[in-house]
C-alpha cells in the first residue's frame, strides 16, 4: 500500500491527486462542548482508515461531517478536490459519491431489500429499472443476502440488515465508504459476517473510513489507525505500530482497558 | 307517521353530503400534505407560513370560515370559482371552506406521523444523495401516512359531519333538508332519527374500513 502515510514527511511526498478526502483545521461545537478540535486528516485513494477512541471522543461526529450530515463551524472538508457545498443540489450530488453505513442500519422500513438497493440508482443515478435490479441482485449476492431480496428489513437479522445497507451504499459506485460503528448494534455472532464483507471490500481497494470498536478489524484491514480522544486526533499510526507501541499516554490507557481482560 | 318521507329528496340531499365530503377530503389531503411539507421544511419562511396558517385556521369556527367564503370571497370580492348559478357557486365555496379548514387538521395529523419516522431514515436517504423533496416524498411521507391512518380516519369522520355547516350558505345537503322537514311536519323524532342514521351509515364504515387499512399498511420496524 503506497498510500500509507503516517509521518508528516511521507504525507507531503504523496501527490495531491491521490488525496480523496481532506479535512483541514475542522472545528465543531455542540453547545459548549468542543466536539471536534482542529482536526487535520487526509485520506488517500484506496486507503482504509480506522478511527478508534473512547465514547464521546468525537469519532462518529468526524465521520458524519465528511458527507455533511453534521455541519462544521470552521475549517474545510474537500472530497476528490471539491470542497463540501452548502445544503442543496450540489451537496446531494456529492453525497451520492460517498457511501455511508450507519450503526442502526437505517434501511428504508417500508421498502423491500431489493427496493432499498435500487432506490438510489433509480432516483439519483437515473439508471433504468432493469439495470438497477440486475446490479442490486448481484450486490446482494456479493454480501450474501441474495435470497432475502423480496423481504422487508424487519424480517432480517441485524447482520443481514447491515449487509444490505452496505450493498445499498455500494450500488451508488461510491468513491469512498464511511462506516459509522457498523457492528456496534449487532449481536456478537453477527459481527463477523459484517466484518468479512468489509474486509473483502478493503481488499478490493475501496477507500474506507471506519469508526469502530473492533480492534481485530483495525489490525487486519486498516492501512492506518487514527486514535481520537476528547475531540482531538491524538495519534495516527499503522495498526502494527499503534497496537504494539502506542506513543501517547491516552492511547496506552485506552488500549490497556480494552485489550487486557 | 312516515308520510314526510320522500326518498328521492332524502337520497339527493345525502348525495350532496357525500360529494361535499369526497371533494373536501381529496382537497384537504393534498393541501394538508403540502402544509405538513412546509412545516418540516428547512426554509424558515416556509415553516413560518405553515405554522401561522395552521394556528389561525384551526382556531376559527368552521361556521365563520364557511360564512366568509360566501360573504367575503363571493359577495365582497366576487370570487365565483367559475360557477354560473348560486347552487354551483355555493357548493364550490363550501368545498373551498371545508378544504381550508380540514387541511389544518390533516397537516397536524401528518406531522405527528412524520415525528414517528426515525431520523435515521431521512439521514440514510440524504446520504444516498436524494434531494429534500425526494427524501420527503419517497421515504418520510409514505411511512408517516402509514402511521396516521387512524387519526386521518377521525379527521374524515369529523369532515363528513362538518359538511352540515355548508347549509349556512344554502348548500342543499342533508341537514338543510332535515331542517325543512322539521319545520314542515310534526314528526321531530323520526326525522332526526332518520338523518342521524344516514350519517352513521356514512361514517361507521369509514372508521371500520380505515381501521383495517391502518393495520394492513403499518410499517414493521
Amino acid at each position: 500500500m503506497s498510500g500509507v502515510s503516517v509521518t508528516k514527511g511521507a504525507e507531503d511526498a504523496v501527490p495531491a491527486t491521490t488525496d480523496l478526502v481532506v479535512l483541514s483545521n475542522v472545528n465543531k461545537h455542540f453547545g459548549a462542548l468542543h466536539v471536534l478540535q482542529d482536526i487535520d486528516l487526509t485520506i488517500a485513494r484506496g486507503e482504509v482508515v480506522v478511527v478508534i477512541g473512547p465514547s464521546g471522543s468525537g469519532k462518529s461526529t468526524l465521520c458524519r461531517t465528511i458527507n455533511r450530515l453534521e455541519t462544521i463551524d470552521s475549517g474545510s472538508i474537500a472530497i476528490d478536490g471539491k470542497p463540501l457545498p452548502e445544503e442543496g443540489r450540489e451537496l446531494a450530488r456529492l453525497r451520492a459519491d460517498v457511501g455511508m453505513v450507519f450503526q442502526s442500519f437505517n434501511l428504508f422500513a417500508h421498502k423491500t431489500v431489493l427496493e432499498n438497493v435500487m432506490l438510489g440508482q433509480l432516483k439519483v443515478r437515473r439508471t433504468d429499472k432493469k439495470a438497477a435490479e440486475e446490479k442490486a441482485r448481484s450486490l446482494l449476492d456479493r454480501v450474501g443476502v441474495g435470497s432475502q431480496a423480496d423481504k422487508y428489513p424487519a424480517q432480517l437479522s441485524g447482520g443481514q440488515q447491515q449487509r444490505v445497507a452496505i450493498a445499498r451504499a455500494l450500488a451508488m459506485n461510491p468513491k469512498v465508504m464511511l462506516f459509522d460503528e457498523p457492528t456496534s448494534a449487532l449481536d456478537p455472532e453477527m459481527i463477523n459476517e459484517v466484518l468479512e464483507v468489509m474486509q473483502q471490500l478493503a481488499r478490493d481497494g475501496m477507500t474506507m473510513v471506519v469508526v469502530t470498536h473492533e480492534m481485530g478489524f483495525a489490525r487486519s484491514a486498516a492501512n492506518r489507525v487514527v486514535f481520537m480522544a476528547d475531540g482531538k486526533i491524538v495519534e495516527e499510526a499503522t495498526p502494527e505500530e499503534f497496537f504494539s507501541n502506542p506513543r501517547s499516554d491516552r492511547a496506552k490507557d485506552f488500549l490497556s482497558k480494552i485489550l487486557h481482560h | 307517521m312516515f308520510d314526510f318521507l320522500d326518498m328521492d329528496a332524502l337520497l339527493g340531499a345525502f348525495w350532496v353530503t357525500v360529494k361535499l365530503t369526497v371533494y373536501s377530503a381529496i382537497g384537504s389531503l393534498i393541501w394538508g400534505t403540502l402544509l405538513a411539507g412546509m412545516r418540516v421544511s428547512p426554509v424558515p419562511l416556509m415553516r413560518a407560513v405553515g405554522t401561522a396558517y395552521v394556528n389561525v385556521v384551526r382556531n376559527i369556527p368552521l361556521t365563520v370560515v364557511i360564512l366568509f367564503t360566501s360573504l367575503g370571497l363571493f359577495q365582497t370580492l366576487g370570487v365565483t370559482l367559475a360557477g354560473d348559478n348560486f347552487t354551483v357557486i355555493n357548493f364550490r365555496l363550501a368545498v373551498l371552506g371545508l378544504i381550508a379548514y380540514t387541511a389544518a387538521f390533516v397537516c397536524e395529523a401528518l406531522r405527528s406521523g412524520i415525528n414517528t419516522v426515525p431520523v435515521g431514515q431521512a439521514e440514510a436517504a440524504r446520504a444516498l444523495g436524494l434531494s429534500f423533496t425526494q427524501v420527503l416524498t419517497l421515504i418520510v411521507l409514505p411511512q408517516a401516512f402509514r402511521s396516521v391512518v387512524n387519526p386521518l380516519a377521525n379527521v374524515l369522520i369529523a369532515l363528513t359531519k362538518n359538511t352540515t355547516v355548508a347549509s349556512v350558505i344554502g348548500v342543499a345537503e342533508a341537514s338543510l333538508l332535515m331542517k325543512s322537514w322539521i319545520e314542515t311536519y310534526a314528526a321531530l323524532l323520526p326525522i332526526v332519527a332518520i338523518f342521524a342514521f344516514g350519517f352513521i351509515c356514512l361514517t361507521l364504515p369509514t372508521g371500520l374500513v380505515l381501521g383495517w387499512v391502518s393495520k394492513k399498511v403499518a410499517v414493521k420496524r
